[in-house]
């Protein structure tokens, strides 16, 4: 066992040992508890655990490598502002009127608010956009363990799995959520080292936000050199509309996700929800502002160690991420093949999902600080994959099994299929990071597309327009949803291959589509039946603070 | 709140949403996509501004919204005399 390895299983036995203890310690036996925590988490934790869900196996792993390769730098901004101004719109147009509405899921929202028939629809998109999501997660999980323990993919995904099952079922969404405080605090440790420690080491200045200006003409000389145009030039890859659309879509499309949502509804009250969206917007930007930084260090510091360096050359980092396959040649073949001579940078190919892992080894940091960074990219996926289960458990066991088919199920029969369905979720999820689609990486960005067009207007509409009616909503998502879905079949590589209308890219249409329901919903919203009085007197309600008996009374469910 | 106050409430509320989410589509939209070419030509520490906006700004001044927001929100209801407490009670669905 090399240095690094022994310290990642160090750093993986002691974290994992914590998850399992903090779950252990927040078991539960009801609904509330299983579903929302009971409502009872304070909100800098909610913040946390928010974040921790939020930020994947994508943003800890991928995203720092997406802005220095696929984006060619500013290209990657779309990420960036599009994942964390989503929270903007939560935090004003959603969290407090949802929290304050109670319940438990969005389709649930979308059931009470509208109908039956909006309900089924909106659990149909939570399940998928969660599953395209989740299997991402388990691959992520796969990938580390594959490379710093050295173990299969196969036993890599399935210890997750056991991990994941443990603290998921026994605690539902009161254990997951104290889990996702700890694993919140491991990956951003394990992310903002680094990334201070190298910024101090290249640039003499040990804040990395405000270091990484001084590399940035550096960088942009070199990249000219090799004649990939300037770092920070704008619109070098992505057109201007496409940067607008893909921005927005991101943007809107957070704000529908159901397994954000969701934790606005663990909040102790409206309040502690306006807070939870503050927090966790904190939290987040932690990690959002230094990935930029960490994804222009690692260039320029991968320019100058490969270009015009033979193989046997190389530094270590190199050759041990070229034997697992992630650095290769363009086409995809061996490193091996491009001969004993110097090579040039644009003679090989690096995967995105390896700067963050490989950013220590790349500015030479110690082996501990690499197995804690191997931690964290554990804790992201981890953390991910259990919140988005636990969207899946709820949908199938409140939304579908006891608002469909058993409404007289006791509580702790609704908890037993909630936890059934956990149980099979997990299956499926691990199933599929072993054995992963191969459009899965293309999926999960156009999950965003699809949740924009899909949930945002319906959900914005619902409560800050109380003649939205029913038929209005049910369209607008319909039409929403198959006019993007149609889009990106007919634009996207493995399927078609159009150059789409107006070059608008398949991740940014989702913008387009959200337009589209609006005015749909909005349209049809005139010519049919009003909602019911009540219906119209508790949308009123949710806007503002304080009890009231018709709120009451819904959240019980006598209305 | 009688019908007069619950009204002006949700005007004072719209007016902050509306200031807010302008500020937001400035900074993101804004000065971090239509117009960065042109603030491409000032500098910050080294940044070209309009990338700075695109990859540090816009995310810095999205942070401080929600703040103002969730600041501002408390204010707006105690002026209405909203307890702070009476939001640590409320119902949530059994």
């Amino acid at each position: 066992m090399t240095e690094i390895q022994t310290w990642t299983l160090v750093f993986v036995v002691i974290t994992f040992s914590a998850y399992i203890y903090i779950a252990y310690a927040s078991r539960v036996n009801s609904t509330a508890g299983f579903y929302v925590a009971s409502g009872g988490i304070p909100a800098p934790a909610n913040g946390a655990a928010i974040a921790a869900d939020w930020m994947s196996a994508a943003s800890f792993i991928s995203m720092a490598g997406i802005i220095a390769f696929a984006g060619n730098g500013y290209g990657g901004s779309v990420y960036l502002m599009g994942w964390t101004g989503g929270y903007v719109l939560l935090a004003l147009l959603l969290a407090p009127y949802l929290r304050k509405f109670g319940k438990y899921t969005i389709p649930d929202f979308v059931g009470d608010r509208y109908s039956e028939s909006a309900r089924l629809i909106a659990v149909l998109c939570a399940i998928v956009v969660s599953f395209v999501y989740v299997a991402g997660q388990m691959a992520g999980v796969g990938l580390v363990f594959t490379r710093f323990l050295g173990v299969t993919t196969e036993v890599g995904v399935i210890i997750g799995m056991a991990i994941v099952f443990f603290y998921a079922v026994l605690g539902g969404m009161k254990g997951i959520t104290w889990t996702q405080v700890a694993q919140y605090s491991v990956l951003i440790t394990a992310y903002l080292i680094p990334a201070f420690a190298v910024s101090a080491k290249v640039t003499g200045i040990a804040v990395p936000h405000i270091g990484f200006g001084s590399i940035l003409d550096e960088l942009n000389g070199l990249q000219s050199d090799l004649g990939l145009g300037g770092y920070t030039a704008a619109f070098g890859s992505t057109s201007m509309l496409n940067m607008v659309l893909i921005t927005a879509a991101l943007m809107f499309g957070t704000a529908g996700l159901p397994h954000v949502i969701v934790r606005f509804y663990t909040a102790k009250s409206v309040r502690a929800a306006r807070f939870s969206a503050l927090w966790a917007l904190f939290f987040i930007s932690l990690l959002y502002t230094t990935a930029p930084s960490v994804a222009a260090f690692s260039k320029l510091q991968i320019i100058k160690d490969v270009d015009g360096t033979a193989l046997a050359d190389m530094p270590r980092w190199f050759t041990t991420w070229a034997d697992v396959g992630l650095i290769t040649t363009p086409d995809g073949g061996p490193v091996s093949s491009l001969g004993s001579g110097a090579i040039s940078y644009s003679d090989i190919l690096i995967n995105n999902d390896i700067i963050v892992l490989a950013s220590p080894e790349i500015g030479g940091l110690p082996a501990p600080i690499v197995g804690l960074v191997a931690a964290g990219g554990l804790a992201a996926a981890l953390s991910t994959a259990s919140g988005l289960l636990l969207v899946i458990s709820s949908s199938v066991a409140n939304d579908v099994y006891f608002k469909k088919i058993n409404p007289q199920a006791t509580e702790a029969r609704q908890l037993l299929v909630g936890r059934i369905a956990m149980a099979g979720a997990i299956v499926v999820a691990g199933y599929l990071g072993i054995n992963p689609p191969g459009f899965v990486a293309q999926v999960v960005a156009l999950a965003f597309g699809l949740a924009c067009a899909s949930f945002f207007p319906v959900l914005v509409l619902g409560i800050f327009w109380k003649n939205c009616t029913a038929a209005g909503a049910t369209a607008g998502m319909v039409v929403g949803l198959s006019t993007t879905m149609a889009y990106m079949l007919w634009t996207i590589d493995i399927y078609g291959n159009s150059d789409g209308i107006f070059g608008i890219a398949e991740t940014g249409f989702g913008t387009i589509g959200m337009i589209i329901n609006f005015i749909v919903t909005i349209a049809v919203s005139q010519v049919t039946a009003k909602p019911s009085p009540v219906m119209q007197e508790l949308v009123e309600e949710i806007r503002f603070p304080g009890r009231t008996s018709l709120v009451s009374k819904h959240a019980h469910g006598e209305l | 709140m009688d019908e007069q106050e619950r009204r002006d409430y949700w005007r004072k509320n719209l007016r902050l949403m509306a200031v807010l989410l302008s500020i937001w589509a400035l900074v993101s939209f804004g000065a971090g996509i239509i117009f960065v070419e042109p603030l491409n030509n000032f500098s910050l520490g080294g940044f070209p501004l309009g990338f700075w906006f695109a990859q540090q700004g816009s995310i810095i001044t999205f942070v401080i919204l929600i703040a103002v927001y969730v600041w501002r929100m408390d204010k707006l209801d105690q002026s209405y005399g909203v307890d702070i407490d009476d939001y640590e009670e409320e119902v949530h669905h059994s």
